[in-house]
């Protein structure tokens, strides 16, 4: 036969267990505030790996939009690389969810186990009061011998489920820790892709090629005509179409070529004045 | 006959039905002595879906000591072998169990 409560040896000794009876019922309220902190640390445990598993969810989806683009530009390198890291993430991600199943595992059965613990609480209280109003020692002692048997056993089994719910509580909280160490040192960020990892930054790097190019482009169309005629197209017919080229700092003294001082003039204006001066030359 | 199973409660038992959990039982202590942690989580959930099934759960606010103590389903070799060692009958005493 298994093992059985053995807190009850210790009730034999005492001389009058009715003086024990209060003292118990503590001790089990006491318990059963710790069964419930118990609880509300897993369920603390949990919500944290739900949080890392959101992380890990959005950094995914940011390396599947890297592939995506990466392929879009055609650089088949990229992509491959991006979904390499994606499948990494993905492990952690499975990793994370049997973890969070344990966890919510462990919850429910403390959540059980502190609603009977509480239930046997109540039980002891009311024969507690019941045993104190009896007349025969000798019946108050069996009664409570019963009652305190019955109690501890719930409490030791309780105590177990705790001591086990707090051990993979502990093991688990290592590990989150760890992710969140990662997470913050940045050493889990390049594998995964957050913001400057060396992905985004090639990508970033073609896109910014790929809009010099076009604006070179555009702005060799522009002077087709010759150096010399772009200034008196600008303000000529063609000016709609070279409405769009010019960077922004380019525009003003067109608008304004009629007067160039009338351009350095508006305070608005004012920080760009010394640009404005050798453009002035150039017309 | 009352029985616990660790981390669920207790269940209130024939002895009839008690001694046909006795072909269960040895099936855990084999699992234990051959360190198989697979057979073991098996064995467990036959032997206490047996007690389940055959049993009436003991009410929540009822106090009553157990006759037998059970380990939970998802106890491991390590937990169940210190059970076994304070008992020489098994985990249900009885005929069958060495």
């Amino acid at each position: 036969m298994i093992f059985r409560a053995k807190t009850d040896k210790a009730l034999d000794k005492l001389e009058d267990p009715r003086q024990t009876l209060d003292y118990s019922y503590q001790r089990q309220l006491e318990l059963l505030q710790k069964v419930r902190r118990g609880v509300a640390d897993v369920a603390t445990s949990r919500k944290r790996i739900e949080l890392q598993a959101n992380q890990l969810n959005t950094q995914a989806d940011k390396l599947t939009n890297q592939a995506q683009k990466a392929l879009e530009v055609g650089r088949e390198d990229l992509a491959r690389e991006a979904l390499t890291r994606r499948s990494g993430i993905q492990q952690q991600l499975s990793d994370l969810q049997v973890q969070h199943a344990q966890l919510q595992g462990e919850e429910e059965k403390l959540t059980r186990a502190s609603q009977r613990l509480q239930a046997k609480v109540d039980a002891f209280r009311t024969k507690k009061e019941t045993i104190k109003a009896t007349y025969s020692a000798a019946e108050a002692q069996t009664r409570i011998n019963e009652a305190f048997s019955g109690i501890s056993e719930e409490m030791g089994d309780v105590g177990l489920a705790i001591q086990r719910a707090e051990d993979k509580t502990a093991q688990m909280q290592a590990r989150a820790g760890a992710i969140d160490e990662l997470l913050a040192s940045g050493a889990l960020d390049d594998p995964t892709g957050t913001a400057k990892d060396d992905i985004t930054l090639e990508l970033e790097q073609l896109a910014s090629t790929s809009d010099v190019e076009s604006e070179l482009a555009r702005m060799k169309s522009a002077l087709g005509a010759g150096p010399s005629a772009a200034p008196q197209a600008i303000e000529g017919q063609q000016a709609p179409s070279q409405a769009p080229q010019p960077p922004t700092q380019a525009q003003p003294p067109s608008l304004d070529a009629q007067s160039p001082q009338e351009f350095q003039a508006p305070p608005s204006q004012g920080q760009e004045a010394p640009p404005a001066q050798p453009q002035g030359d150039l017309r | 006959m009352i029985v616990r199973i660790l981390n669920e409660g207790q269940w209130r038992l024939s002895d009839d039905a008690v001694r046909a959990l006795n072909s269960f039982d040895d099936a855990v202590e084999q699992a234990v002595a051959s360190a198989d942690q697979d057979q073991l989580t098996k064995a467990l959930h036959t032997l206490l879906d047996r007690i389940r099934t055959t049993g009436t759960r003991v009410p929540d606010e009822e106090l009553a000591d157990s006759d037998l103590i059970l380990p939970a389903a998802d106890s491991t070799l390590e937990e169940v072998e210190q059970l076994l060692s304070e008992s020489e009958e098994g985990l249900i005493p009885g005929v069958g169990a060495s």
